[in-house]
C-alpha cells in the first residue's frame, strides 16, 4: 500500500519497544523516516504487499509495547508502527484512540485506575476517589495546547469501569510504564496502599486466590485453585490435570464431540448456547483453517470468575483449549485476555510455555501428530470487545466494532474463517467432561441447566467471592453460603447478570439460578453476577454509573446505542433532579422509548441490553414510583 | 449448474459465465415477492415498491448498517434487521411497517436530530413526519464536552451532560483548506466517507472513525489539518455524504451569503477534459457560474467518482486561476 507518513521520527525507546515485537526492519522502507539513506540493497527489495499487510493483526500489540514502555503513544511511534505494518496514520489512530488503556496524549509512566463501578461503589470507592483527588489532584486529562510541560514521572490518577476485583473493593489497577512494565491489581485499596512504592510490589494474587470455598470437597471448576500452584505443570498434572486430553486424543473429535453433546454443556459467558453444537458447525465447515479463540475479555461489571480461573488455574485453560483444537480441527488459537489482567495473562503465558516444552502443546500434541498453537493476546480496556465478533476485530487490529449477524462466527469468524469461541468458564468445564463423561456432568445441576456454575458474588455480603454451585441453586441459598448481608443491614435489591442483566427485589431471593429458572422470573444467569445492594446503599447513583458505564462502552457504530445511552443518562439525572409527577412521567416514558429503540435496533447485545438494568430497577423495583426521601 | 466453457474452442464466450441465481420467495407486508438469490431485503423491498428510508446506505458502497433507519421485522426474529445488509432466506416474513419498526425507526431519527444538525439533510423532513418525529423532547441542544478534545480523545470517559440539556456534536467548522469544509456537527457518522476514502473507492486511507461511543468521530490521524494528511482532494467523499457535512467550498461561501438555490441551478453532463478517461461530468450551475461538480452514481466508469481535477479544477472556465490544493 502506498501510505503517506507523518516522517515524525520515534524515540529510541519507541523503536526498541516496536523492534522487540515485530523484529529489526529489514529495509529502510519499513522506516518513518529515512534515518538512513537508501542504498543499492534497498532499491533491489519488495516492500509491502501481502506478507506486510498480513501482519496487520500485530497492531495492537505494537500498541500496547509501545505503551507499556513510554506511557503514551506519540505520533512518531505510531508512524513507525505504521510504517512497519504498513497500515494507513489515520487507520491506526482510529484504532488507538478507541482503546481506553492507550493514551495519545503525553502522559506520565505510573498510572493509578481508580475502580468507581457498582460493585466498588457499594464499597467506599467514591471516598478513595475523593481522597485521590485530595492527594494526587484532579484525574488525569490529555493536556491541552502544547505549552503544558509534560513530567513523565508524576504520578497520576483516572476512574476506571469495573476492574474484576468487586470481591476486593475497592480496587485499583496501578500501571507503570518501562522496561520491564509494572502492573498491579491491588485489592481493598486504600489511599495508603495505592500512592506508596507497595503499589508497585510484585503481584502473587495470593490473597485473590484465598476464595471462600477454598479446599472444600466436591468442587469441579475451583478444585484446584488457591491450592495447588498455578505455576506448576508438574503439580497440575499431579492433581488430575490432562486426563481430559489424555482421553479426547483417545476418542477422537466425533468422540468428543458427542461426550459434549451428552453433558449438555452450555456457554457460560451470558447467551446459553449450546457448546455441542457450536463446535459441531465448526468441525463440519468446509472453509479452512479454523480458529479457536477463547474470550478471556471479562468486562462485565461485577464478574471476576474468569480471572481466578486464569490466575489459579492457568493449565486447565490451556488443556481445554487443546481439546477444542483437536475436536474442530484448529490449528491456531487465541486467548483474549482483558487488558486489566495483567497476572492472568502472565500466568497464561508460563503455562503455555510450559505445556510447549513438555509436548502437551506444539506441532505434535502429546505425539499424536496434532498441532495446536495457542496465543495470549491483551485487550487494551474495552468491554465491548467481549462481544465475539468485536473480539474478531480487535484481534485483527481493527476498532473493536461488532460485525452485523448473520454471518455467524462458525460460518465467517475471525479473519473470516470458521472460528470456535468459548468464554473461559465454558472452556475449563471440557477437561471434567471429558475426565469424567458428559452423562456424569449432566447428572449435576437441572435437566436444562447441567453442571456447576462460577457465581460471583459481591456488593453488600459478609464474605464477597466467587462461589461454585450446581445451577439451580437458589439466590437465598447462595446468599447464605456468602454469609448473608453485612451486619444489621437488609438486602434491597440483588443485581444478576451484570450490568446487562437485572434487578430482582430482596423479596425475591427463591429465584432458581438456572438458565431456565431466571428466564422464568424475567432476569438471567448471565455471566454470574450477583452483586448484593442493601438498604444503606442509595439505588439512583448506581443506575446513573450503569448509564455512564454503557454511554462509556459503546462503540459508537450504531444510532440506537452511540446516542440511547446518551439519552438514558441525562434522562436519568434529570430524573434525579425533579421527581415531580409530570416530569417523571415525562422521562419515565423517554427511558421506555430509547430503551425498546435500543434493544430492537442496535447491532450487539451491548445495545440491545443497555436498558435491561434500568428497566427492572423501574419495573421490579419500582424505584422512581415514591417520592424522593 | 452451468458448466465451464471450454475455452480452447472457437466457440467460447469472451465474458466470463454469469452464475445462475435462484429466486427467493417471501413475504414482505404480507405480499409475495420473489428475488434473486443473495439480494437484501432492501433490494427486496425495493423490487416490490415498497419504500424503506436509508442513510448509510448507498449501492456503491458496503452496507455498514450503522444508521438503523432501514430496520425491518423479520418475524421469528428476536431483534430487528438491517434491510440494506440482511439477505433474503426463503420462506421468510418481512414487516416495515410494523409498531416495532416505526418505533425504532422514529427514534432513530429523533436521536440524530437531536445530537446533530440535520438542516442540509435530505429527505429527512418528510420522515419525520412521517414517523411522528419530537427530537425536542430530550432537551436543549448543548454541545458535549467529549467533542472539545478531539485531537487528544480520552475513550472510555465522558463529561456529564450540563443539566437538563440533550448532548449534541455541535463543533466548529473546519475549514483548513480551498476545497471543500467539514461540518462535522452534522455528521451522523455513517462511514461513507470513510468507505470512499478508504477501500471502496479511493484507496488513499486519509480519514478514519476515530475514539469511540458518542465521542467517535471521522479524523485523521491526530486530528491533523487535511493539508497535513494523507488527502488528496478526489472529493469523493463529499460525493457520498448525506447530511452536508463534507461540502464544497464554493457550495458553503453561497449558503454563508444566503445565495445557495438548488432551485435555480442546472445541470449540466459532458465529459472531463483532463484526461482519456472519459468520466461524465456533471455541472451544477447557477446564475452562470458553476458552483460544484459531479459525476453520476450510475455511471459505469466513474460509480459517482472523480479525481481532484474533474472535481475541482473548473474555475478556469470563469477565466479565474485554478486553484489548486
Amino acid at each position: 500500500m502506498d501510505i503517506k507518513l507523518r516522517g515524525v521520527e520515534p524515540t529510541d525507546d519507541e523503536r526498541a519497544a516496536v523492534d522487540a515485537l515485530l523484529g529489526a526492519p529489514s529495509s529502510s522502507w519499513e522506516l518513518a523516516t529515512v534515518a538512513r539513506a537508501r542504498d543499492a540493497s534497498d532499491l533491489h527489495v519488495a516492500h509491502g504487499g501481502h506478507a506486510q499487510r498480513a501482519r496487520r493483526h500485530l497492531l495492537l500489540p505494537a500498541l500496547h509495547a509501545v505503551q507499556d514502555r513510554v506511557g503514551w503513544i506519540s505520533e512518531g511511534a505510531l508512524d513507525y508502527i505504521c510504517a512497519r505494518l504498513d497500515v494507513p496514520p489515520a487507520d491506526a489512530w482510529g484504532v488507538a484512540t478507541f482503546y481506553a488503556l492507550f493514551a495519545t496524549a503525553p502522559r506520565p509512566k505510573r498510572v493509578l485506575h481508580v475502580c468507581d463501578d457498582i460493585a466498588c461503589k457499594c464499597r467506599g470507592a467514591d471516598a478513595l476517589a475523593a481522597a485521590c483527588e485530595a492527594q494526587l489532584g484532579a484525574p488525569w486529562h490529555p493536556p491541552e495546547g502544547e505549552s503544558v510541560a509534560h513530567d513523565p514521572d508524576a504520578l497520576v490518577w483516572m476512574r476506571s469501569p469495573c476492574l474484576g476485583l468487586c470481591d476486593q473493593a475497592p480496587a485499583v489497577l496501578a500501571s507503570e510504564a518501562g522496561d520491564p512494565p509494572r502492573e498491579r491489581l491491588i485489592g481493598h485499596a486504600t489511599l495508603a496502599s495505592i500512592v506508596g512504592e507497595c503499589a508497585w510490589q510484585e503481584d502473587d494474587g495470593a490473597s485473590r486466590l484465598a476464595i471462600p470455598q477454598r479446599g472444600e470437597p466436591g468442587l469441579a471448576l475451583l478444585a484446584r485453585v488457591g491450592v495447588v500452584d498455578p505455576e506448576s505443570l508438574d503439580a497440575y498434572r499431579a492433581s488430575g490435570g490432562y486426563e481430559g486430553l489424555r482421553r479426547a486424543l483417545e476418542l477422537g473429535a466425533d468422540g468428543v464431540l458427542r461426550e459434549l453433546a451428552e453433558s449438555g454443556l452450555v456457554g457460560r459467558g451470558g447467551a446459553a448456547f449450546p457448546t455441542a453444537r457450536k463446535w459441531e458447525a465448526v468441525a463440519r465447515a468446509a472453509a479452512r483453517p479454523h480458529y479457536l479463540v477463547c474470550n478471556a475479555d471479562e468486562s462485565e461489571p461485577g464478574t471476576f470468575k474468569d480471572r481466578v480461573l486464569l490466575e489459579g488455574d492457568p493449565f486447565a485453560l490451556v488443556e481445554a483449549m487443546t481439546i477444542a483444537a483437536v475436536a474442530t480441527g484448529c490449528e491456531q488459537g487465541y486467548v483474549y485476555v482483558r487488558g486489566e489482567y495483567p497476572l492472568a495473562q502472565r500466568r497464561l503465558e508460563r503455562a503455555i510455555a510450559q505445556a510447549t516444552a513438555h509436548g502437551l502443546l506444539g506441532d505434535d500434541v502429546m505425539g499424536r501428530g496434532v498441532r495446536v498453537h495457542i496465543e495470549v493476546r491483551k485487550g487494551a480496556g474495552a468491554y465491548i470487545c467481549g462481544e465475539e465478533t468485536a473480539l474478531f476485530n480487535s484481534l485483527e487490529g481493527l476498532r473493536g466494532e461488532p460485525r452485523s449477524k448473520p454471518p455467524f462466527p462458525v460460518q465467517a469468524g475471525l479473519f473470516g474463517k470458521p472460528t470456535v469461541v468459548n468464554n473461559v468458564e465454558t472452556l475449563c468445564n471440557v477437561p471434567l467432561i471429558l475426565a469424567r463423561g458428559g452423562a456424569a456432568f449432566a447428572q449435576v445441576g437441572t435437566p436444562q441447566s447441567t453442571g456447576t456454575k462460577l457465581y460471583c458474588v459481591s456488593g453488600c455480603v459478609q464474605h464477597p467471592g466467587v462461589y461454585e454451585a450446581p445451577f439451580g441453586i437458589t439466590l437465598r441459598e447462595l446468599l447464605a453460603r456468602a454469609g448473608g448481608p453485612l451486619p444489621g443491614r437488609t438486602v434491597r435489591a440483588v443485581l444478576v447478570g451484570g450490568a446487562a442483566g437485572s434487578f430482582v427485589r430482596g423479596d425475591e431471593l427463591d429465584v432458581p439460578l438456572s438458565i431456565e429458572g431466571t428466564r422464568a422470573a424475567g432476569t438471567t444467569v448471565g455471566s454470574g453476577v450477583v452483586m448484593v445492594v442493601d438498604d444503606t446503599v442509595p439505588l439512583e447513583p448506581i443506575l446513573a454509573r450503569i448509564a455512564a458505564f454503557f454511554r462509556d462502552e459503546s462503540c459508537g457504530q450504531c444510532v440506537p446505542c452511540r446516542v440511547g445511552t446518551v439519552r438514558q443518562e441525562e434522562a436519568l439525572h434529570r430524573l434525579a433532579r425533579d421527581a415531580s409527577p409530570d416530569a417523571r412521567s415525562r422521562e419515565l416514558a423517554i427511558l421506555a422509548d430509547v430503551g425498546v429503540a435500543m434493544r430492537d435496533a442496535s447491532i450487539c447485545g451491548l445495545g440491545q441490553t443497555a436498558y435491561a438494568a434500568v428497566e427492572s430497577a423501574i419495573a421490579r423495583l419500582r424505584l422512581f414510583e415514591t417520592e424522593p426521601r | 449448474m452451468t458448466s465451464l466453457p471450454d475455452l480452447a474452442s472457437p466457440q467460447a464466450p469472451l465474458s466470463p459465465p454469469v452464475p445462475l441465481r435462484r429466486a427467493v420467495e417471501l413475504t414482505i407486508d404480507g405480499r409475495t415477492v420473489r428475488v434473486p438469490e443473495g439480494s437484501t431485503l432492501l433490494d427486496a423491498c425495493t423490487s416490490a415498491g415498497v419504500p424503506v428510508p436509508t442513510l448509510c446506505f448507498l449501492r456503491t458502497l458496503h452496507p455498514v448498517n450503522a444508521c438503523r433507519l432501514c430496520v425491518v421485522e423479520v418475524e421469528g426474529a428476536r431483534v430487528l434487521a438491517p434491510s440494506c445488509s440482511r439477505q433474503v432466506e426463503a420462506g421468510m416474513a418481512v414487516h416495515t411497517n410494523s409498531p416495532r419498526v416505526r418505533h425504532a425507526r422514529r427514534l432513530v431519527l429523533e436521536l440524530l436530530a437531536s445530537s446533530v444538525d440535520l438542516s442540509t439533510t435530505a429527505e429527512v423532513d418528510a420522515w419525520m413526519d412521517e414517523y411522528g418525529c419530537e427530537p425536542e423532547r430530550f432537551g436543549a441542544p448543548v454541545p458535549a464536552g467529549d467533542h472539545e478534545h478531539r485531537a487528544s480523545p480520552r475513550p472510555g470517559h465522558h463529561a456529564p451532560t450540563a443539566p437538563g440539556g440533550a448532548a449534541t456534536v455541535e463543533q466548529p467548522v473546519a475549514i483548513d483548506n480551498d476545497l471543500y469544509v467539514r461540518d462535522y456537527g452534522k455528521c451522523i457518522l455513517c462511514y461513507k466517507c470513510v468507505e470512499a476514502c478508504g477501500p471502496d473507492h479511493q484507496n488513499t486511507f486519509a480519514i478514519a472513525v476515530a475514539g469511540r461511543g458518542f465521542a467517535a468521530h471521522v479524523a485523521t490521524e491526530f486530528d491533523v489539518p487535511l493539508p497535513d494528511s494523507a488527502c488528496v482532494y478526489c472529493g469523493n467523499c463529499i460525493a457520498v455524504c448525506p447530511t452536508g457535512a463534507l461540502m464544497f467550498k464554493s457550495e458553503f461561501d453561497l449558503r454563508e451569503a444566503g445565495r445557495w438555490d438548488e432551485e435555480r441551478q442546472q445541470v449540466t453532463d459532458t465529459i472531463c477534459p483532463y484526461c482519456g478517461v472519459g468520466c461524465t461530468l456533471r455541472l451544477h450551475v447557477q446564475d452562470g457560474e458553476i458552483v460544484k461538480a459531479s459525476s453520476p452514481l450510475d455511471h459505469a466508469v466513474t460509480l459517482g467518482n472523480l479525481c481532484v481535477k474533474g472535481r475541482f479544477g473548473w474555475r478556469f472556465v470563469h477565466g479565474a486561476p485554478a486553484d489548486g490544493p
